[in-house]
């Protein structure tokens, strides 16, 4: 009941202080922002937030408040658009919306995935802000009851959903998760700084590969590369079927799986330190677990992108909690979040919280109105924006490929960064056309660096309690929470198994001769032994007995698989390859289309990526489009100003290459 | 003389011309403010809370941008720098942090850069303080003679980064110090300790008010000792912001076992003020003249002078000096230079307890 008595008089106060014609207009301004921000692909609250801050010096703390939550709060829901339209996570918290939503908009049901998504991602984030009023409150114990072993177990609980996503054989899915988790430790370890598999020569492993890259590898080039191959529009009868009402009669008839998700959207968000590329698969998990009909999933059910549009907007609100209460921000955004607040002369912690409270339900007030504003507009646009599954897709994929390259580039601002994205594009590519799932190798790769530090600090200090006394240490590690999570994750693995028959990302399994799947599984199995080799001479224990482990397994795994192709005929589901199937009679073939992006960027590298992309816009057009000499300059033309605008709004260059090292040229050639 | 010299020559003495009877103007320009960063972190906040002041100090007003060059533990984007010092027309100007400096006093060789070349503009300080548990903190009597049993762990971010400072410190101390390394910025290493898996920490001064703070008036964590602060003879004093809490130094002088001189200390004394004493500078390119030294000089001289900064960076930066000309110059030498001795006694330190390497 105090709890009560102290929020309401705040919350009405905050509510008049928000409710003025000036905070309105800085709130939509950041709403709008944020859609247009999260529309494009690979580009999220990170990029939307760093164009805000040097608005933010100077600026009233209410109104700047306003301004970054109606940005963070409506790029879930607006990322939603590539994720359905054009199987292209948006961010990385929309990754699994891609499994269904992009099946159904292929169906020509992209309004009703998109209108369904946005009422999820409204109901998701009202929640939220509902849990953010009273948590900011209450949440300290709570918060501070998860240790590292409790933090450890959700992570394996994510990993655990891999299980769902292993695709047709198992085993494959489980060698692409832990490939996925090898490519992650990549670089630097996070404990001793021991390299894996780089060197000092290559500062740009040394990092690591960053998420953005890989998610758009994994996921936009095997797709983009795909599409063009058809050379025709997304959506398979070129018409848009049933509308936006239909979407949000689905969420209302769906609307208990919703609460059930947006529930698990905020836990994962108020635990700082796991970050929210793990809430879309937990909640994706969690509906096919629970679903009684698990025929369609993977092939468009509704189900699964209500389930994952639900966390991820919930995700927000409960990631203030710890925002505001321990400043300490639990992703990337929510860190430059937490420099905006120092802009605007505002320390989180728990002094905010208790001083000024009134200003920090502003943020509550925001975070909902701002979810309302952006669902409601993406909901009346969706019926338009639908519309582009119907354009011929050899039309749209430059001008995606190009911002998919601008995107990639923020992370590092090397052109190294599209040599990765293209390099892991192929992965993802090869990863599909064999079957291997690719949620799995992400879900991998997400969870993979989480996971070494979790292990190892969790070892460490249970060692240090065991030191002291055998039940010290047993405490520690069997806490309640932990314990009801494993028995989670149990459950989560049986059931998994038991759906995983039904979850199929492509439908049809052709086959045709050993040699390719042979030479692909091959190449995994000897990088898989190079990293273990590796691993094992890594001099530091802690940094080595993560990758070396993982490894193993992996390698293990790989190896039964390759005993399998040498008994198992031509025809047996390990040989799938796609090229065999309906894919291998496209107009146009897979290489001369990777083609075209090898090409972009081995120019990017010897041109920069301003010269490049006009020889790859002009080219493509004309050759691949097969556009008259007009229309071709000015499509080129569109792209190369748009590409450019953005770049000088963001206050970016563009990549340079090895001409700019020779002679000094005007922006935006530089 | 070519063609082309003569042109450049002449072009040259216009500039040079125009430069003396205008007085550097920047008007109508952009500066480029490179930090080796991402937006999220200390280093971001700080250089855009320098950008805007400085676009209104600086003569005509320049747009000043903040850009991020990120990547290999900033030693990429100081790299970057190195390869840009033909650059002096004031447009580009570089901000660093301690763990830009800490690489180059170690000897990493990712590092190509050479702070001897670079002009620095201006220096400034942050300070820290560390912080026990209660039932441990109750024991601490102005020395760790009594508090040296205990066996220690500690949220750290790796013993290369500015944790290196405070792992030197409880060495020098005595204390059994387990780092559990891996920790994500110090607020994870603060979460450690107040979920009770870690029982020593830091914070920098304005995290810990923020944040520590009031966990030291609910009786949850007792405060020994701060870093210190320089003072203008280059003396370790107490920090300015919490002058009731003992400086590291007189800790140690405090405690049998450590050592107030000798090898240990230098090498502690050269990393404390690369970390903490002057962890961030901002440098003009070397070839930058020194009118346009002077030029940004005087236009931090104003930001820094003016009505209610220190209040303004009180939030953001903590109420620490931040250095200009020549002292900025004197506290940047000091931040980057190491006793071959000093520097040897690191390298084999953090060989043999954490069998970290620099090659």
């Amino acid at each position: 009941m105090d709890t009560l008595a102290q929020a309401l008089p705040s919350l009405g106060q905050a509510f008049v202080m928000i409710f003025q014609p000036m905070q309105l207009l800085y709130l939509i301004g950041g709403v709008l922002l944020g859609l247009s921000i999260g529309v494009l692909p690979g580009l999220g609250g990170i990029a939307g937030l760093a164009l805000l801050l040097p608005f933010l010096y100077g600026m009233e703390p209410v109104s700047g408040l306003a301004l970054m939550i109606g940005l963070i709060a409506v790029i879930p829901t607006s990322d939603t658009f590539s994720s359905v339209l054009m199987g292209i996570p948006g961010s990385s918290a929309s990754q699994a919306t891609v499994l269904d939503g992009f099946p159904l908009s292929k169906q020509g049901h992209a309004a009703r995935a998109l209108s369904a998504a946005f009422a999820s991602s409204l109901a998701g984030g009202l929640f939220g802000a509902v849990v953010l009023t009273f948590f900011i409150l209450i949440a300290r114990p709570l918060i501070l009851a998860f240790g590292l072993p409790e933090m450890l177990m959700i992570t394996i609980l994510g990993l655990s959903m891999v299980a769902i996503l292993a695709g047709r054989v198992p085993l494959k899915g489980v060698v692409a998760a832990g490939l996925g988790v090898m490519v992650g430790t990549i670089g630097a370890a996070p404990a001793g700084g021991s390299l894996r598999m780089s060197t000092y020569d290559m500062p740009y492993l040394v990092d690591g590969f960053q998420l953005v890259i890989v998610g758009l590898g994994i996921y936009a080039i095997p797709e983009i590369v795909s599409l063009l191959r058809q050379d025709r529009a997304i959506s398979e009868g070129g018409n848009l079927g049933d509308g936006w009402v239909q979407g949000v009669r689905d969420w209302w008839t769906h609307k208990w799986l919703s609460m059930r998700c947006a529930t698990i959207g905020v836990l994962v968000g108020v635990i700082p330190g796991l970050g929210g590329s793990v809430v879309d698969w937990l909640a994706y998990g969690s509906a096919v677990q629970t679903a009684k009909d698990r025929s369609q999933f993977g092939q468009g059910d509704i189900r699964g992108v209500i389930a994952p549009e639900s966390s991820n907007n919930a995700k927000e609100g409960g990631g203030l909690v710890p925002t505001l209460i321990f400043g300490i921000p639990g992703s990337g955004s929510m860190a430059i979040f937490l420099g905006g607040l120092a802009l605007l002369n505002m320390t989180p912690g728990p002094q905010m919280v208790r001083n000024n409270l009134d200003v920090t339900y502003t943020i509550v007030w925001s975070l909902a109105l701002a979810n309302v504003f952006g669902a409601g507009l993406c909901i009346i646009l969706s019926k338009y924006i639908a519309r582009m599954t119907t354009i011929r897709f050899t039309v749209i994929a430059p001008y995606l490929f190009m911002i998919i390259a601008f995107a990639a580039f923020q992370s590092r601002q090397s052109a190294l960064d599209l040599a990765a994205l293209v390099g892991i594009g192929i992965l993802g590519v090869l990863l599909r056309r064999f079957d291997f799932s690719r949620p799995a190798f992400l879900i991998g790769f997400v969870l993979s660096t989480q996971t070494e530090i979790f292990v190892n600090q969790a070892y460490q200090i249970a060692g240090a309690r065991f030191r002291r006394s055998f039940e010290a240490g047993w405490d520690y590690l069997l806490s309640p929470i932990t314990v009801g999570l494993l028995v989670l994750t149990v459950v989560s693995v049986v059931v998994g198994i038991r759906a995983a028959k039904h979850i199929r990302e492509n439908i049809d399994a052709p086959t045709g001769t050993k040699t390719a799947p042979a030479i692909f599984l091959g190449v995994v199995v000897a990088y898989l032994a190079v990293s273990c080799l590796d691993a094992w001479g890594v001099g530091r224990v802690q940094d080595k007995i993560f990758p070396l482990t993982i490894g193993l397994v992996t390698l293990a795994g790989g190896l039964i698989l390759v005993a399998r192709m040498l008994r198992k005929p031509a025809g047996d589901d390990v040989f799938i390859d796609l090229e065999c199937g309906p894919e291998g009679q496209a107009p146009h073939g897979l290489w001369s289309t990777l083609g075209w992006f090898v090409a972009l960027v081995v120019m990017t590298f010897a041109l920069g990526l301003f010269l490049a992309l006009t020889i790859f816009l002009l080219a493509f057009f004309r050759l691949r489009g097969r556009f008259g000499w007009g229309r071709t300059i000015l499509a080129s033309g569109l792209g190369l100003g748009f590409i450019s605008g953005l770049a000088a709004v963001l206050g970016r260059d563009l990549p340079p290459g090895y001409l700019q090292t020779l002679i000094e040229l005007p922006w935006p050639l530089t | 003389m070519t063609h082309k010299t003569i042109a450049a020559t002449i072009v040259a003495g216009v500039i040079a011309a125009a430069g003396t009877v205008q007085a550097q103007s920047l008007g109508g320009q952009t500066v480029e403010y490179t930090i080796p960063f991402s937006e999220s972190g200390g280093s971001g906040q700080w250089a855009n809370f320098y950008a805007p002041r400085l676009s209104q100090a600086l003569p005509g007003n320049p747009t000043v941008v903040v850009r991020y060059r990120p990547g290999a533990g900033s030693t990429e984007g100081a790299n970057w720098f190195q390869t840009q010092q033909d650059k002096g027309d004031g447009l580009t100007i570089f901000g660093d942090s301690g763990s830009t400096k800490f690489p180059y006093l170690l000897g990493d060789p990712r590092v190509r850069y050479e702070y001897a070349d670079w002009k620095p503009i201006l220096a400034s300080a942050t300070g820290g303080v560390v912080y026990l548990p209660p039932d441990l903190g109750a024991r601490f009597d102005g020395d760790m003679d009594d508090l040296k049993d205990e066996v220690y762990l500690y949220g750290s971010q790796g013993a290369t980064t500015l944790d290196l400072v405070p792992l030197l410190a409880f060495k020098m101390l005595g204390l059994q110090v387990d780092p559990v390394f891996g920790v994500d910025g110090r607020g994870g290493g603060r979460l450690m300790f107040e979920r009770g898996e870690a029982n020593i920490d830091y914070q920098t001064s304005s995290a810990y008010i923020a944040n520590v703070q009031p966990l030291v008036d609910g009786g949850q964590a007792v405060p020994i000792f701060t870093w210190g602060a320089l003072d203008e003879a280059g003396n370790i004093v107490r920090d300015p912001t919490f002058p009731d809490l003992p400086s590291f130094k007189e800790v140690c002088e405090a405690t049998a076992v450590c050592e107030t001189e000798g090898t240990a200390w230098d090498a502690y004394k050269a990393f404390f003020v690369a970390g903490f004493a002057n962890q961030k500078t901002i440098f003009l390119p070397a070839s930058a003249s020194q009118e346009m030294v002077d030029t940004y000089t005087e236009a931090l001289r104003a930001i820094t002078t003016a009505d209610g900064f220190m209040d303004e960076a009180g939030e953001v930066l903590g109420v620490y000096p931040q250095l200009i000309g020549a002292a900025a110059v004197e506290a940047t030498r000091q931040a980057t230079a190491i006793t071959p001795e000093a520097k040897q006694y690191v390298l084999d330190w953090l060989k043999e307890d954490y069998g970290i390497t620099m090659d």
